[in-house]
């Protein structure tokens, strides 16, 4: 039922970082942070601005190495170098600005950097039926249900299009997806969209690490939630060692979204149970129409 | 997806998958563009007389490859999101260059023609490594090479031949063969064309075949669209700019070829603002000064649109000293009309 594999389980997580370490010169960034993810599972990474949460992506991502520590994928200790390694791994960064080009369309996103190609010699060129049903039959897979997968990405909505990210993200083989912020600059309602794809994300047996702040977009989705302040851990949770309200709690800055009252208290997380505390989290904001695709 | 979520993003509901023909000829970049070329054409045809005549458009068709052929590079550079205004001297230079070396020389003429490529594809290369490695924006680079290469096609050519044209090359080897290639005509049904026509469609094609149709035209759209974003996904960026800028002043070697054959001495003062007909021809097709959208047809239409423009008012008997007059009011006309069917197609999609 819960997806959170017990300690003694005997398949490795496929991310464990154990007191990592990271020091930009004199400043200590990260001290003493451990975080494990396995397949199937979301850990979320919350802290306010200048907590450390995008030091330790980049450290997973491969933009920067840890000074001391471990970090392990799948059992193995690594050290990358470049984000291209951590890639080869399947350890896939979305970050908040996407890398998606709003001009060009959909399909031409979705495979920018992974053109597939057909026909050989002088013939051979861009697969574009392929690639268009392709792009069609993922986005939809996940959820988003585009009229025409010709038009520019620029005309989706914020929450749409990180979801194109993910989705390419997964298509081409990400193993592990990292969210950079994804609800941080949307409206409750698109946060709401891209919330559900990150359950999506979980139920096709990604490991998805989700950087925020908000431990309202958090909560629902979360197994595992690791708080981090001016660069160390202040802890670090299952989802039922925790209550909602203490993980507000123990967020800077929550006391708005503490207003709100949650009837939810179960444990567990089932997808249709976080979508439904997702759904009745919409609600209560006064959104009573889901998000929709297109423009 | 084994559970699969009860919030799903809407019930499946009928979406229009196919728009209509008409809607996807609108949304194209240079639609606008042949609306205007088509009015322009109206216009001319109906005030000129002489505007009717087979050998009349035959010119107009020649005057718009010689523009045309560098546009294709500047409107895919443009597409990239760089601008090239060493363009129209590079022309001039890759004709000195060839003319000179191989008269002084006497060598082959393909020698020439050879070491004068060599030379376009070195000033392409360097306007795309100082654009990429210093971040310097192209207009700045380019206009600095525009005047040092400006400078270069007098000061060198008085130096070499003493004078401010290039001496005739018609008496050395090759280049009957050479002219040939690159400045023939030939008659279809008595009218005259010349051989820029057919090399100004092949490049159209190939151009728009790159584009469209390859990785690296998604890689151009997305060098000028968002570089940050191309390059974390994997698209190296510089070498996409550097190739762009390479194939400009490949098209403008090519230009040059065109002109020292087809006239077999050269002016060094030549060329000086055609770069800016090259970019007017790219806009007016459709595509964008930021980059990142176009097309190589539009630019082609542009060029057309200028070539009918140029001999259009001289057909009509007009004070050809209205000209640019005439030419800046109908571009004008032709940007609006085209910014107006952007938004328009932007709404329709």
């Amino acid at each position: 039922m819960t997806t959170i594999a017990p300690e003694t389980t005997q398949a490795a997580p496929v991310i464990r970082l154990t007191d990592a370490e990271k020091h930009y010169g004199s400043v200590i960034a990260l001290q003493g942070v451990s975080l494990e993810v396995s397949a199937g599972e979301v850990t979320c990474v919350l802290g306010d601005n200048g907590a450390g949460k995008s030091t330790l992506i980049k450290i997973i991502s491969g933009l920067h190495q840890h000074d001391a520590g471990t970090y392990e994928v799948n059992g193995e200790r690594v050290k990358f170098s470049s984000p291209r390694e951590a890639l080869d791994r399947g350890i896939a960064t979305v970050y908040q600005d996407l890398a998606v080009v709003p001009l060009m369309p959909v399909w031409r996103n979705f495979f920018l950097g992974n053109e597939v190609y057909k026909g050989i010699g002088a013939v051979s060129r861009m697969d574009i039926k392929f690639m268009r049903k392709t792009a069609k039959r993922e986005l939809l897979d996940m959820g988003i249900d585009l009229r025409n997968v010709d038009q520019s990405i620029g005309t989706l909505s914020g929450g749409e299009r990180q979801c194109v990210a993910i989705s390419r993200a997964i298509y081409f083989g990400a193993k592990v997806i990292i969210l950079d912020e994804p609800t941080a600059a949307l409206g409750v309602k698109q946060s709401g969209v891209v919330l559900r794809y990150v359950v999506q994300a979980r139920e096709r047996g990604l490991a998805v690490i989700f950087i925020t702040h908000n431990p309202h977009h958090a909560y629902p989705v979360g197994d595992r939630f690791l708080l981090l302040n001016r660069g160390r851990a202040i802890g670090y949770y299952r989802k039922d060692e925790i209550t909602r309200e203490e993980l507000t709690a123990l967020m800077a800055g929550g006391s708005e979204l503490e207003e709100l009252h949650h009837e939810l208290e179960r444990t567990g997380g089932a997808a249709a149970e976080a979508a439904h505390v997702l759904e009745e989290e919409v609600q209560e904001l006064g959104i009573s129409r889901q998000a929709s695709g297109g423009a | 997806m084994s559970q699969t979520l009860d919030v799903r993003a809407a019930p499946p509901e009928v979406r229009v998958t196919r728009r209509s023909a008409f809607a996807r000829l609108f949304t194209r970049p240079e639609f606008g563009a042949l609306l205007g070329a088509i009015v322009i054409f109206l216009v001319f045809y109906s005030v000129a007389e002489p505007f009717r005549y087979a050998d009349s458009q035959a010119t107009v068709l020649y005057l718009s490859s010689t523009y045309g052929i560098p546009a294709v590079a500047v409107a895919l550079l443009m597409i990239g999101g760089e601008f090239d205004l060493s363009a129209g001297v590079a022309v001039t230079s890759s004709a000195l260059v060839a003319s000179m070396f191989s008269y002084q020389l006497t060598a082959n003429m393909w020698v020439g023609v050879a070491v004068s490529l060599a030379v376009a594809l070195a000033i392409g290369c360097i306007n795309g490594i100082l654009v990429v490695t210093t971040g310097i924006p192209s207009f700045l680079v380019t206009l600095g090479t525009f005047f040092m290469l400006r400078g270069l096609n007098l000061a060198m050519t008085k130096q070499i031949t003493g004078n401010v044209a290039t001496n005739d090359v018609s008496n050395i080897a090759g280049f009957d063969s050479a002219r040939k290639v690159f400045a023939s005509q030939f008659s279809v049904g008595g009218v005259s064309i010349r051989v820029t026509l057919l090399w100004w469609i092949g490049f159209i094609v190939l151009g728009t075949w790159v584009l469209l149709r390859t990785h690296v035209g998604n890689w151009i759209f997305a060098a000028g669209g968002s570089a940050p974003s191309a390059r974390a996904v994997g698209v190296p960026v510089k070498r996409v700019k550097i190739g762009l800028f390479m194939t400009v002043s490949f098209l403008a070697w090519f230009t040059g070829m065109h002109t020292l054959f087809a006239f077999n001495t050269v002016q060094s003062g030549l060329g000086v603002g055609n770069e800016f007909i090259y970019i007017v021809a790219a806009v007016v097709g459709g595509c964008l000064l930021t980059g990142g959208y176009g097309s190589v047809i539009g630019a082609a239409i542009g060029a057309w649109i200028f070539g009918m423009v140029n001999q259009g008012i001289v057909l009509a008997g007009w004070n050809p000293d209205w000209f640019y007059f005439f030419l800046g009011a109908l571009l004008l006309g032709a940007i609006l009309l085209n910014t107006w069917v952007r938004k328009r197609a932007e709404a329709m999609r």
